[in-house]
């Protein structure tokens, strides 16, 4: 066996934490505060706080999944998805190559991406018309 | 290559809904440093802008740092930002090639002087215009000429933003960065040796949505190299318990401590690796068992060795103390027998006192 | 100068020469004083010049009742100080490896917040003791240019290597370069002033338990 082969590999990370799920699960809990008294919206870029990876394996045990999970396809797949506390959204993009490229926390009704966007709105009409003129009996 | 439109309506014209853009927008801000609540301002400038010509030379590089940026443009959302821009011109990666390829840069700086984008990668030998030519043009003379009608330009990479490899002792080409030659436009430094790729592409974004970024004293923009690695690696506790790895692959090591021993020049180095990693956020040098290099600063070839710890002397004081002791020994005995010396002359050139002089004296 | 060439700078040349400057000139000092000789016994020792010297050496360490009581505070503070001194130099990983490379020996050192600690504190004594100097009149009358110049000296790389540590103000490799920078000012100050009293004082606790212990004529 080569040098490189000797070299006994570790499965189970390391077991670290920054102790910053604590103070984020905080900030969470005033937003949602917030959200039900005046309806102001806040959200959370998850990737720029410093966590490691056992924090954010206890940020997902702790705030689970709920009702709603939904996927959007678009430039890859995203992950849309309630937690178990009803207004904290978790958006999860991932580009063409499955990479992670934002996770974000949201304290919100909807996350506004999961809504139909006008410029859409606009294409699809055009959209419409056209597959409506291909129908057979259409000029009538 | 249609300068005209918008990056929005490009990427429209590719076929990219409105929730594909604002996707790429969040990613983008996130990448930015910026916080959730600019999405809206980041995603109206970036539909806005319009598509810069960029021009792109290489000098003295070894190609790492376009080799960096190209495989970022696997993944289909960086790959837009190069549908966003105009790449008119780079030696390696474009079609054409000598004549055809110079008369398209000369094209490209006439039909849009002042307003292009000059990308840079690679250090500029100045010992002697002949260690590296372009097309059989000094990349001194190439740089000088593209930088006159240039709106700004990025140096990507250590070698073009501090002089990099190149410029390590004892600097056999006279290898000098950008800043040194180029004192009259706006400069971004985009140093690393190679920079991340997302940082390449998002400070291009950056300069597309809201133009010039702000830089720090090194010219670095301050959304990517704001921060030390210190400041953001995820074995910051271990650090500040004290508990550090001895050597490679250790119980230490194994147990993912602080690499501080083993020379990690995190504390004085400044770039995005511990938040934006590598290779689309896998894993960076420190989360893989080895310690910073620092090399996205300048002169990080030269800093000493990079498996002393950064509190370490770089010289061997050992032995120049060993030296010191032996002289200091000498010089001691020799002022020590001195003082002898003088002490025994004192005591024989003593003269008892006599009755005489003690009669001499009150005579007076 | 770049920061970068500060730094090479400090950690370099600099450091050497104050390496050089340190222990070349302790060695002068401590040469000079041994080779000026002790004047030769005329009679026969009673005791023994070695087990008193070496017994007075820790022993003056433990200050008798009368002196705790005229000035317990300097005493109390002094140790503060010098205590905490010790632990931050060496008992710091960073420091330690220094020496390491130096010396070629190692030892474990304690986790860095109780450094951190421990330097507020040796700053605080350190203040007091400032203080007691300037307020007291006999001590502000006995003080010169030399024992506020060598409070400063002592000062400054604790300050600085707080900072530093703490990442405050200016960039962390500018503020790492003024800690080591300080260190070395400390460093070249030794030989030359009452600092060096930390390797001489040994050496006078020897001598006067060696002549107690000697019990007789010389």
């Amino acid at each position: 066996m080569d040098k490189a082969g000797a070299i006994a590999i570790e499965i189970e990370p390391a077991a670290i934490t920054t102790g910053n799920v604590l103070p984020l699960l905080h900030e969470l809990q005033h937003a949602l505060l917030r959200f039900q008294i005046d309806g102001s919206e806040h959200c959370i870029d998850v990737n720029s706080l410093p966590l490691s990876e056992q924090d954010h394996r206890q940020l997902e045990s702790v705030l689970g999944r709920g009702e709603v999970h939904a996927r959007l396809q678009a430039l890859g797949d995203s992950e849309i998805t309630e937690t178990r506390i009803p207004g904290i959204w978790r958006v999860v993009h991932a580009n063409a190559e499955g990479a992670v490229v934002g996770r974000f926390l949201e304290v919100t009704a909807c996350p506004s991406i999961l809504k139909t966007q006008q410029p859409d709105i606009t294409d699809g009409i055009a959209h419409l018309q056209r597959l409506i003129d291909e129908l057979p009996g259409a000029d009538q | 290559m249609k300068p005209g439109l918008t990056v929005g309506e490009t990427l429209r014209a590719h076929g990219v809904t409105r929730r594909g853009f604002l996707k790429y927008c969040a990613a983008v801000t996130s990448l930015m440093a910026l916080p959730p609540s600019s999405l809206k301002a980041v995603a109206a400038a970036l539909e806005a802008a319009r598509r810069p010509s960029v021009i792109w030379l290489s000098f003295q590089e070894c190609t790492g740092c376009t080799e960096s940026l190209t495989r970022s443009a696997d993944a289909s959302i960086e790959e837009l930002i190069f549908n966003a821009i105009s790449l008119d011109y780079h030696h390696t990666l474009q079609a054409a090639s000598g004549a055809a390829a110079e008369a398209a840069r000369e094209q490209a700086m006439h039909d849009n002087y002042g307003n292009y984008l000059l990308v840079v990668d690679g250090s500029i030998p100045m010992a002697d215009a002949g260690y590296s030519t372009i097309a059989g043009i000094s990349n001194r003379d190439m740089l000088l000429e593209t930088a006159a009608g240039a709106a700004a330009i990025v140096s990507v990479g250590t070698c073009a933003a501090f002089g990099g490899i190149p410029a390590a002792r004892p600097n056999p080409t006279g290898a000098v960065p950008v800043s040194e030659l180029i004192t009259d436009k706006p400069i971004i430094n985009v140093p690393g040796c190679p920079p991340i790729p997302v940082v390449i592409t998002g400070v291009l974004v950056q300069y597309l949505t809201f133009g010039l970024p702000d830089l720090d004293a090194q010219g670095r923009p301050l959304a990517f190299y704001g921060q030390s690695i210190h400041d953001r690696c995820y074995r910051r506790p271990f650090y500040d318990k004290g508990l550090f790895a001895d050597s490679f692959d250790d119980e230490g090591a194994k147990k993912g401590w602080c690499l501080y021993k083993l020379g990690c020049r995190g504390p004085t180095t400044y770039n995005a690796c511990a938040t934006a990693k590598w290779n689309n956020g896998t894993s960076f040098p420190i989360e893989s068992g080895h310690p910073c290099l620092g090399c996205s600063e300048p002169d990080f070839w030269d800093a000493g060795s990079f498996y002393h710890a950064l509190s370490t002397p770089t010289e061997a004081i050992g032995e120049a103390a060993v030296y010191a002791a032996g002289g200091g020994l000498l010089v001691g005995a020799a002022v020590g027998a001195a003082h002898q010396r003088r002490k025994r002359k004192a005591v024989d050139s003593h003269r008892k006192v006599s009755l005489d002089d003690i009669d001499e004296g009150a005579a007076k | 100068m770049s920061e970068s060439e500060f730094l090479l700078l400090v950690r370099g040349p600099l450091f050497t020469l104050a390496t050089v400057i340190l222990v070349g000139g302790m060695l002068v000092r401590i040469a000079e004083i041994l080779f000026m000789g002790r004047r030769k016994s005329l009679a026969e020792a009673r005791g023994s010049e070695a087990s008193g010297g070496f017994r007075v050496m820790l022993s003056r360490s433990v200050p008798d009742a009368g002196t705790f009581q005229r000035s317990g505070f300097t005493i109390i503070s002094g140790y503060v100080f010098h205590i905490g001194l010790f632990v931050v130099i060496f008992l710091f990983v960073p420091h330690i490896l220094v020496f390491e490379r130096a010396i070629g020996l190692s030892w474990p050192g304690l986790p860095s917040n109780i450094i951190d600690a421990t330097t507020v504190i040796t700053l605080i004594a350190m203040l007091t003791l400032l203080i007691h100097r300037i307020v007291d009149p006999v001590r502000r009358m006995l003080s010169g240019f030399q024992d506020y110049w060598v409070w400063l000296v002592t000062a400054l790389p604790l300050i600085t290597g707080y900072l530093a540590f703490h990442r405050v103000g200016v960039s962390a490799g500018w503020m790492l370069g003024v800690h080591i920078l300080s260190v070395e000012l400390l460093m070249i100050t030794f030989p030359f002033t009452s600092l060096s009293h930390a390797f001489t004082l040994w050496m006078s606790r020897w001598y006067n338990g060696a002549v107690s212990g000697y019990r007789g004529i010389r």
